[in-house]
């Protein structure tokens, strides 16, 4: 699972949509293994249209959950003419976010707690009767 | 701007769905196409646009066309053509823009079988050298193509006519995405993984086309599967998503795995992720734009129709309680929950309610629905009144059919019909399996 998806999950239990703390999920880095996909290429038209859809506050506390704390506090933003820096930025954040996969691991839902689990980077997202 | 005459060559197969293919294809492009003089009888059609560029534009991702030519002129017989090629207004401005270029000559037919020897062919270009043609032949990539289409009519089913009815004449602009060869690169036999549910290379992107997946924007299957739909969006541009919630499906085995087919197809910077989830308790945030949704959701036949929870809550009473090692069980990574039944009409309520919450305005809904033709009763197709019912593309089989329903998202203001809660579909499953009798 990219880095990205955990920008798109939430916990799954319908009672957790009335807090906000059921996003993002909560990673452990001890919990989850991480592996750089370096195959998929840089592509910044693509980047700069994911960034636009993505919740930057979810980015930098999944990031910080996994150790990297050095993320600017808001969004970056780019101007139609792409900059070196700006391109520097982006690099990077096509290997945060594109390259970066967690192939096994553990997201919890801050507010009811439940415990989903990543294997073989593919995120489970199913509940048990109880929370269903 | 003067608008200028073009010829489209079409194919003549799943022509329900051929029309809305090519409507889709001209709104997503912002092409104004006038279709009064379209027929479903006919693989021609001459339009009129305003450039070049709208009519690549139009017919590049095209998969029910072969290709779309500036119109030269047509006849029944070769010296009609000749005759109307050099009445047409623009001619002397056509054979002047394309003097010096390198050029070849194409030739395509429809409905025959007669087969051409090149000295035929060469007697036919040499009847063109009014054209005055000065640039060089080149028959690998030259700067025009020249194209005669022939038209036949049939003798029977089966024997195509000898001589050509009509002839027409033009210079090529763009093949479609049928005639660069996209039905051989996307056909499931070559494809690394794939399964029973797998959905076809040819209707597939034809969906995709008609859903209007957009480049570099968001397409979500809820149903993936092996992940035939998320291949069709990945091809267009689009940056897929998949759920299911069978998770041996979206694994696949070994290294055939969806992932797998993103890097077969060398298109693995579309492929975003596949989890496994019941879609009726959707983990993607709620504020996460889902810019169009193409999926085939399950009829109950090569797979059930499940969600989570438990058919008989009495027996799982208590259950939540249960530890193994003094860790609970049910947060164990190895923990399988129970599903429970659930209904095709209560799903597709279900999935009509999702997209009327998730898409953009304008966004497009497209699934696939089976229904049975022996029935009397009229087919209901599920409506949410955000949604407009936008075109019901039906696909026919002997005993039953499939429908392409594709809705566009309206908002709430559109106020349209609603009749979510109704049992529409019937019993698909037990009636195909008793062979709709
Ligand atoms: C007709 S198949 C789709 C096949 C897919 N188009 C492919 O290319 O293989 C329907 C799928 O829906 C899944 N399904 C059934 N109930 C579901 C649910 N509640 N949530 C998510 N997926 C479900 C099944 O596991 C099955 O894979
Ligand atoms: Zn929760």
């Amino acid at each position: 699972m990219k880095f990205l998806t955990t920008n798109f999950l939430k916990c799954s239990v319908k009672g957790c949509d009335n807090s906000n703390l059921n996003f993002p999920l909560r990673y452990v880095r001890e919990n989850c293994q991480l592996e750089q996909d370096e195959s998929i290429e840089f592509n910044p038209e693509f980047l700069l249209r994911i960034i636009d859809r993505v919740d930057w506050q979810a980015v930098v506390s999944v990031a910080s959950d996994l150790g990297n704390t050095e993320l600017p506090p808001n969004k970056p933003e780019f101007e139609e003419n792409l900059t070196d820096e700006d391109m520097v930025i982006l690099r990077d954040l096509h290997t945060l976010l594109i390259q970066t996969n967690i192939v096994e691991g553990q997201m919890q839902c801050k507010n009811c707690e439940h415990i989903y689990y990543i294997k073989n980077s593919i995120p489970n997202l199913l509940l048990p009767p109880h929370l269903a | 701007m003067a608008r200028k005459r073009y010829l489209l060559f079409m194919v003549q197969v799943h022509l329900n769905f051929r029309l809305a293919e090519l409507e889709s294809l001209a709104d997503l492009h912002g092409v104004d196409v006038d279709f009064s003089s379209y027929s479903v009888d006919s693989p021609f059609m001459i339009v009129t646009l305003e450039n070049d560029k709208q009519a690549s534009d139009w017919i590049r991702r095209s998969v029910l066309t072969r290709a779309i030519y500036e119109y030269w002129g047509e006849g029944n017989t070769y010296e009609s053509l000749h005759k109307s090629v050099q009445a047409h207004p623009e001619f002397e401005q056509y054979k002047s823009a394309n003097e010096r270029k390198s050029f070849k000559f194409e030739f395509e037919k429809f409905g025959g079988n007669a087969k051409q020897d090149i000295s035929t062919r060469v007697t036919t270009i040499e009847s063109f050298q009014y054209l005055e043609l000065k640039g060089p032949i080149k028959m690998k990539n030259p700067d025009e193509v020249f194209t005669v289409i022939e038209e036949y009519k049939a003798i029977s089913e089966n024997i195509g006519g000898e001589v050509p009815e009509k002839i027409y004449f033009g210079r090529l602009i763009q093949l479609s995405d049928r005639a660069r060869g996209a039905l051989e690169k996307y056909d499931l036999k070559k494809r690394p993984y794939k399964g029973t549910t797998s959905f076809e290379a040819e209707l597939s992107l034809v969906s995709a086309n008609i859903a209007q997946v957009k480049p570099a924007h968001i397409m979500y299957d809820p149903f993936v599967g092996t992940g035939s739909f998320l291949v069709a969006g990945g091809h267009y541009g689009a940056l897929v998503l998949g759920s299911d919630i069978d998770g041996r499906m979206i694994r696949g085995k070994g290294q055939q795995t969806i992932k797998a087919n993103f890097k077969y197809y060398k298109e693995s910077i579309q492929f975003l992720d596949v989890m496994t989830m019941d879609f009726t308790h959707n983990a993607l945030r709620k504020d996460f734009v889902i810019d169009t949704i193409l999926c085939d959701p399950p009829y109950g036949i090569r797979e059930s129709i499940k969600v989570l929870g438990a058919k008989d809550p009495e027996r799982f009473a208590g259950k939540e309680d249960v530890e193994i090692n003094g860790q609970k069980a049910y947060l164990l990574r190895d923990y399988i929950p129970t599903k429970k039944p659930y209904s095709l009409d209560s799903l597709l309520d279900d999935l009509l309610d999702y997209a009327s919450q998730r898409l953009p305005i304008n966004g497009r809904l497209a699934f696939w629905m089976p229904t049975a033709n022996d029935e009397n009763v009229a087919t209901i197709i599920p409506l949410h009144s955000n949604l407009e019912l936008k075109y019901n593309c039906v696909q026919d089989f002997n005993k039953w059919s499939r429908r392409l329903l594709v809705y566009i998202n309206r908002g709430h203001e559109f106020n349209g019909p609603n009749n979510s809660g109704l049992s529409r579909t019937g019993n698909f499953r037990d009636r195909y399996f008793s062979g709709f009798n």
